[in-house]
């Protein structure tokens, strides 16, 4: 009696959750999909069958072959980016140096700030001038310092301005994946390290052959948790360079296509589409995880 | 752990969320309920701030004075353009909740979005009854229209077909201000040989705003409106050429338009840094903003090839369908259509009056030249800000324009501006 009782109480307990994720996260998802297949344009609502045309236009369109192009080369770099710098910063860290606490929590402090704040910052220092009054930030820096050869124009350069916009992105998370590297470095045990140093291993080796292997699953958790954020990636793009083709990603082109030229069914396709590939890199993660921890 | 306030806790935040289910509808139906009344008249806009603001206040003195038993509701929701605003109107329209009357850009904006989906009326006895087909040009009622029906009271006028260029650079490298295309082609040479910026662009939709200009000077006034009705063809040599004037102007762009916005642009001219801008005439309220002088800072003329036609842009209110306080709301559409709204908002905004009857010893210098273009030119219709193409179709040029923008192949340009017509325009 007291075990139902207590089932009922817990049933109860995460109705009012249950409702509003099913709501407001399942239904629309559903709806999304239904809108995505439909000939819907301009203000009034149409869900005339139009089978995968909207699919089929998407992938021919010049336009998002730009997206996926300008997503590959965010995501190669922020995230092989972000990894080596946050891996090196927790290393640096890790040994035992003076301050350790200051500087942990300066490497931390950019995350806290909005992708918004940071493209307003970095739109600045990237200001693509090379010459004349209009030069500011990085490039007047580089001036200064007698590194011309240094000065570029940054996001404005064809197809490799994406790799800036990243750099921006870099900064800002590279402190959250040294901290996951931090944490994953102080829960190797000790004696490992001394075991290895007394076979005679030299550091490069242990790092090598030890704790790379034994920080596999940090590396995995920052692959994952990084490389959704830069499928997703909309207001740092629009913070530094504003909705310019040539850094065009899916995301500003829904919002383009839905709410500047009305054509919801085309944006619910561009939404599914990119709900597709999130779910493809983050539910084998979940699942694994799950997996991992039912074991533990 | 005490159970039983957990339990009353979740109850309690079960039953908050059934309530906010059924309150929803029953305040979205609240406005309709006063209608009978016909005391106020809700506003919709996205004139929140400067000269907007401060013109939307003094039309609304002039609104008050004549109708003093009627309130008036400024719903403005802020964000430049209206991107905000439009966001929230489409999901108040799709409640069956309107405003009275909402601002928006004259022409195929408003009528592509809200004529097809039925959702404002035709104003065509109030334009009769109130004589403003007699004051208004005549050029401009059709391209407000549709099938006959005239749709918004047009408030204010701007023109886009404006060449502004630095007098000190012209007159020091001896150009004279062109006329024609190729003059202008010639001038920009001369100017770059001279190690003179020859044009000063910005961000994208500046780089549109310069496209309809050298349409409209490389094809004419007929043939340039003719491709928003159909009649011309996109896929002609006449708009093959005009495409390649346009990739010729880019040539004497600034390398770092993209970064820029249309203010950072127009500043170039008037600081010095760059010969020409091709931007519509809230430039000039920009220019005295800065404090600089007409004539000596900057100069002003049709853009090449646009002499006597003017190529507007305005900002208009419409009567929705279902109007809470119908009478009201026409009452608002009479001051906005009047001479004294008119000349209440206009010069506080910085833009000349739709009527072409506004005392001109209002307005200053720049804009008394612009009222006299607005009487006897011919009138033709801005793409960028919404008079020629509809909502999707100026979306569908925009993406192809990017794609040009970034490859410079004309022909791909010029199909896909093919298949954006047969898509979202009238072309079969």
């Amino acid at each position: 009696m007291q075990i139902d009782k207590d089932r009922f109480l817990n049933i109860l307990f995460i109705s009012p959750s249950i409702l509003a994720v099913f709501i407001f996260v399942y239904a629309f998802i559903g709806w999304s999909a239904r809108v995505s297949f439909s000939k819907w344009k301009g203000l009034t609502a149409d869900y005339t069958w139009n089978s995968i045309n909207n699919y089929l236009e998407i992938f021919a369109d010049p336009r998002f072959h730009v997206d996926i192009r300008n997503t590959l080369i965010f995501t190669g770099v922020f995230v092989i980016g972000s990894i080596l710098l946050g891996f090196l910063l927790a290393v640096m860290l890790d040994q035992g140096l003076k301050g350790e606490g200051f500087f942990r929590s300066l490497f931390l402090f950019p995350m806290a700030i909005s992708y918004i704040v940071t493209g307003v910052v970095w739109r600045w220092l990237m200001n693509p001038a090379m010459t004349g009054s209009r030069v500011t930030g990085f490039n007047i820096l580089f001036q200064n310092l007698g590194l011309d050869f240094l000065a570029n124009t940054w996001y404005n350069t064809p197809i490799w301005g994406m790799a800036s916009i990243a750099l921006a992105a870099i900064w800002q998370m590279s402190g959250y994946t040294m901290a996951l590297y931090l944490a994953g470095l102080r829960s190797i045990p000790q004696e490992l390290r001394e075991a290895a140093q007394i076979d005679g291993a030299n550091e490069l080796q242990i790092y090598r052959h030890i704790m790379l292997p034994l920080l596999a699953p940090v590396t995995l958790s920052a692959l994952i948790i990084l490389g959704h954020m830069s499928l997703k990636v909309f207001d740092l793009i629009v913070a530094v360079a504003g909705k310019q083709l040539p850094l065009d990603v899916p995301a500003i082109y829904m919002w383009q296509v839905t709410f500047d030229g009305l054509f919801y069914g085309k944006g619910a396709a561009i939404g599914m589409i990119l709900l597709i590939s999130v779910a493809v890199l983050i539910i084998p993660y979940i699942r694994y995880t799950l997996k991992t921890e039912a074991q533990q | 752990m005490n159970k039983k306030l957990f339990a009353l806790l979740s109850l309690l935040a079960i039953a908050s969320l059934a309530l906010a289910a059924c309150g929803a509808p029953a305040a979205t139906e609240a406005p309709a309920e006063e209608a009978p009344t016909a005391s106020q008249v809700e506003v919709f806009s996205w004139w929140t701030g400067g000269g907007e603001a401060a013109g939307l206040d003094a039309m609304q003195v002039v609104f008050k004075a004549a109708n003093p038993d009627i309130e008036f509701i400024n719903a403005a929701v802020a964000g430049g353009a209206g991107t905000n605003a439009r966001a929230v109107l489409a999901t108040r329209l799709q409640a069956g909740d309107p405003p009275d009357s909402w601002q928006g850009h004259a022409g195929q904006e408003l009528i592509g979005t809200y004529v097809a989906a039925s959702q404002i009326e035709p104003l065509n006895d109030l334009y009769e009854s109130e004589g403003w087909l007699e004051v208004m040009p005549e050029t401009l009622i059709p391209l407000i229209s549709q099938d006959g029906n005239i749709y918004s009271v047009p408030v204010n006028i701007h023109r886009a077909n404006v060449l502004w260029y630095n007098p000190g650079l012209l007159e020091a490298n001896g150009v004279e201000v062109p006329t024609t295309m190729d003059e202008w082609f010639a001038a920009m040479d001369t100017l770059k040989a001279a190690g003179v910026q020859p044009l000063a662009l910005g961000e994208q939709w500046t780089k549109m705003h310069l496209l309809e200009t050298v349409l409209l000077g490389s094809l004419g006034p007929d043939a340039y409106n003719g491709l928003w009705t159909g009649e011309t063809d996109w896929s002609s040599p006449e708009v093959t050429a005009a495409l390649e004037n346009y990739a010729k102007a880019l040539t004497y762009a600034n390398e770092d338009s993209a970064s820029l916005s249309w203010q950072d642009a127009a500043q170039l001219v008037v600081n010095g840094d760059a010969a020409f801008n091709v931007m519509g005439d809230w430039a000039e309220g920009y220019f005295r903003e800065l404090g600089k002088t007409p004539n000596t800072d900057y100069g002003w003329a049709a853009t090449p090839g646009s002499g006597g036609v003017f190529q507007f842009l305005s900002d208009s209110f419409v009567l929705a369908v279902g109007a809470p306080h119908r009478d009201a709301a026409i009452a608002w559409l009479k001051t906005a259509g009047s001479k004294e709204g008119q000349e209440a908002f206009n010069p506080v905004k910085g833009s000349i009056c739709a009527r072409t009857d506004c005392d001109k010893s209002l307005f200053g210098e720049y804009l008394q030249s612009a009222m006299e273009d607005w009487a006897t030119n011919t009138v033709v219709g801005s793409l960028t800000h919404g008079v020629v193409a509809n909502d999707s179709w100026k979306t569908e040029i925009d993406t192809a324009l990017g794609l040009f923008i970034a490859d410079g192949n004309i022909e791909t340009f010029q199909s896909a501006l093919v298949a954006a017509c047969a898509s979202s325009g009238p072309c079969k």
